[in-house]
């Protein structure tokens, strides 16, 4: 059974309960860019992306490394979820406006741009939709991931939840080819809360 | 699996505040496209519902969704227990932005849903924002819950409104015409944005309601293209995977699909790829319409609005023409209507394509 989960929050990034990296006391796009960097792959179209696209890059290359090679392109479904939406850069974007509105910036005022970027990196032409809700809703998640699953739409499911806003990211994303039942998800997404 | 009926349903645009009325505009041949100069120096083509103001307790985008419940409500009393109600939208109240008022505590999507929820007297309440294709994914999320009994019912409700936030976001990346629209034709330059509601009631449960049963969800399907965050696929092959998905769901074969309502966004990329995606689905000589040069593009109420219009379509044995539409101009065969017409149809393809690289298509049936 396939069953990952990683945690980028507090400047940490946990996977599978051990921490892979922790920087103190820096912006988080310092930190984003320096997890990448210890990453050590050479994508140069991580420097593009917005801090939503960045967080779930460096998760996904995290999770989906585990499987490499074991699933086919429309066999991986992407399933995320987060409150604050795409307002982390909406807000940069409405800035651009008051100047010069900026493309780069505006193609990222939706939530599932992170989604598109995974896929883009790792050919995923799966089911991929993107849910807002309050807070996290383990029940809600792995009761659809459990119906793609079920049902024969997917054989992996990379899900959870992904959001960030101005000095604050919290990232719980979960890999699996079965069903996992909310309590552990729950129980999951709360470790790591210091 | 429970069969899923979509049992009434709502559409606010400027061509009308109800389903009949729109489709009544459609068929005259109407559009709610204009050109403006209300949000901005550039004069911009829009669908705008110039007539809906906000007021002291509610947004312009709430009261724009107010109406579309209403509408619903006024002709079937809304379950609230076992029923799920899911918003479509791209951007909810980003207009509170240029309002002045970034900490409006509604420019949280969840929030607006929330009190949406409230205003229906139901409980749970979710969002799906999966940018141009959030109405028909979040149709498919709610048919899943239901066909499997986790709900008995589901609300959805697509709606996005005009803001100088998507206006001007669109003209940065060149994609909206300052001409009407003109979908899949040779002479097509790009979108025009527009604002719009809809809502409707799924069930797998009719007999609780006095409406008669007539149109079903029957296939669903979301594919990614892996290809580009903000262009469509060179080959349209994850589309048609997208539509292959759907049929196979729906048991249906595609010699047996009566009609499509396309995507149709009247962008260069975007129509070519869909006439792609047709053709590779063998779909090339099955009727087509676009309906962007109607209503503009409605963005998260888009997939509601056109699956509210396929099914009155089938109900009333009458296929759509694309307004704007002159001369083919993409490079594969596809069959678009000028006009519309009168046939036997009982199965209707709702496709859509957006910016993440999604894809979301659905398969409606008129049961007999």
């Amino acid at each position: 059974m396939t069953d990952f989960y990683c945690i980028i929050r507090n400047n940490k990034i946990v996977k599978d309960g051990v921490v892979l990296f922790e920087q103190e006391n820096k912006p988080d796009n310092d930190f984003l860019t320096e997890a990448y960097d210890k990453l050590g792959i050479s994508y140069p179209k991580f420097y593009k992306m917005d801090r939503l696209s960045k967080l779930g890059f460096i998760a996904a290359e995290l999770l989906l490394s585990t499987i490499q090679g074991k699933y086919q392109a429309d066999e991986l479904a992407i399933v995320l979820s987060n409150s604050n939406s795409s307002l982390d850069t909406d807000l940069r974007f409405w800035d651009s406006v008051k100047t010069q509105a900026s493309p780069s910036l505006f193609v990222y005022t939706l939530p599932n741009i992170v989604i598109g970027e995974i896929c883009i990196r790792h050919g995923i032409k799966g089911e991929n939709l993107f849910f807002v809700s309050p807070q996290f809703d383990s029940d809600w998640i792995s009761s659809y991931v459990d119906m793609l699953l079920v049902g024969k739409k997917a054989k992996f499911c990379l899900a959870g939840w992904i959001d960030i806003l101005a000095d604050r990211a919290d990232v719980f994303l979960y890999l699996t080819d079965k069903s996992i039942s909310s309590s552990k998800i729950s129980e999951r997404y709360h470790s790591w809360n210091n | 699996m429970k069969k899923v009926w979509l049992l009434a349903d709502s559409i606010i645009s400027p061509l009308g505040f109800s389903t009949e009325d729109n489709f009544m505009q459609v068929m005259a041949g109407a559009t709610g496209v204009k050109q403006t100069d209300f949000f901005g120096d550039q004069k911009v083509c829009v669908s705008h519902l110039i007539d809906l103001k906000p007021t002291a307790h509610f947004t312009r985008f709430e009261i724009v969704a107010l109406h579309a419940l209403n509408e619903l409500k006024r002709q079937v009393k809304l379950p609230s227990k076992r029923t799920l109600f899911i918003l479509s939208t791209t951007k909810g109240n980003i207009d509170v932005l240029e309002n002045g008022q970034p900490d409006h505590p509604r420019i949280h999507l969840h929030a607006v849903t929330a009190m949406l929820a409230k205003e229906l007297s139901i409980e749970k309440s979710i969002v799906v924002s999966n940018a141009c294709t959030s109405g028909n994914v979040a149709l498919i999320v709610a048919k899943r819950y239901i066909e499997r009994g986790v709900f008995d019912h589901a609300v959805v409700l697509g709606a996005d409104v005009l803001s100088k936030f998507v206006i001007s976001g669109f003209q940065s990346l060149n994609a909206a015409s300052p001409e009407p629209c003109k979908p899949f034709d040779i002479n097509r330059s790009g979108i025009n944005l527009g604002e719009a509601a809809s809502a409707v009631l799924l069930t797998s449960k009719p007999q609780e309601f006095e409406i008669e049963k007539k149109i079903s969800i029957l296939g669903g399907g979301i594919s990614n293209d892996a290809n580009h965050i903000s262009g469509p696929s060179k080959t349209g092959a994850e589309l048609a995977m997208a539509i292959k998905i759907a049929l196979d769901e729906a048991h249906v074969r595609h010699e047996e699909v009566d009609f499509i309502s396309g995507h149709g966004t009247a962008t260069v990329y975007n129509d070519e790829m869909e006439a792609k995606a047709f053709n590779l689905s063998n779909l090339s000589a099955t009727p087509l319409h676009s309906l962007k040069g109607n209503f503009g593009h409605t963005l998260g109420a888009a997939g509601v609005v056109e699956t509210v219009l396929s099914a009155i379509s089938l109900k009333n044995q009458q296929l759509f023409p694309t307004y704007g539409f002159e001369k083919l101009g993409v490079s594969q065969p596809i069959n678009i209507l000028k006009k519309s017409q009168l046939k036997s149809i009982r199965l209707g393809l709702k496709t859509a394509s957006g910016f993440g690289g999604c894809n979301a298509t659905l398969v409606l049936a008129l049961e007999n």
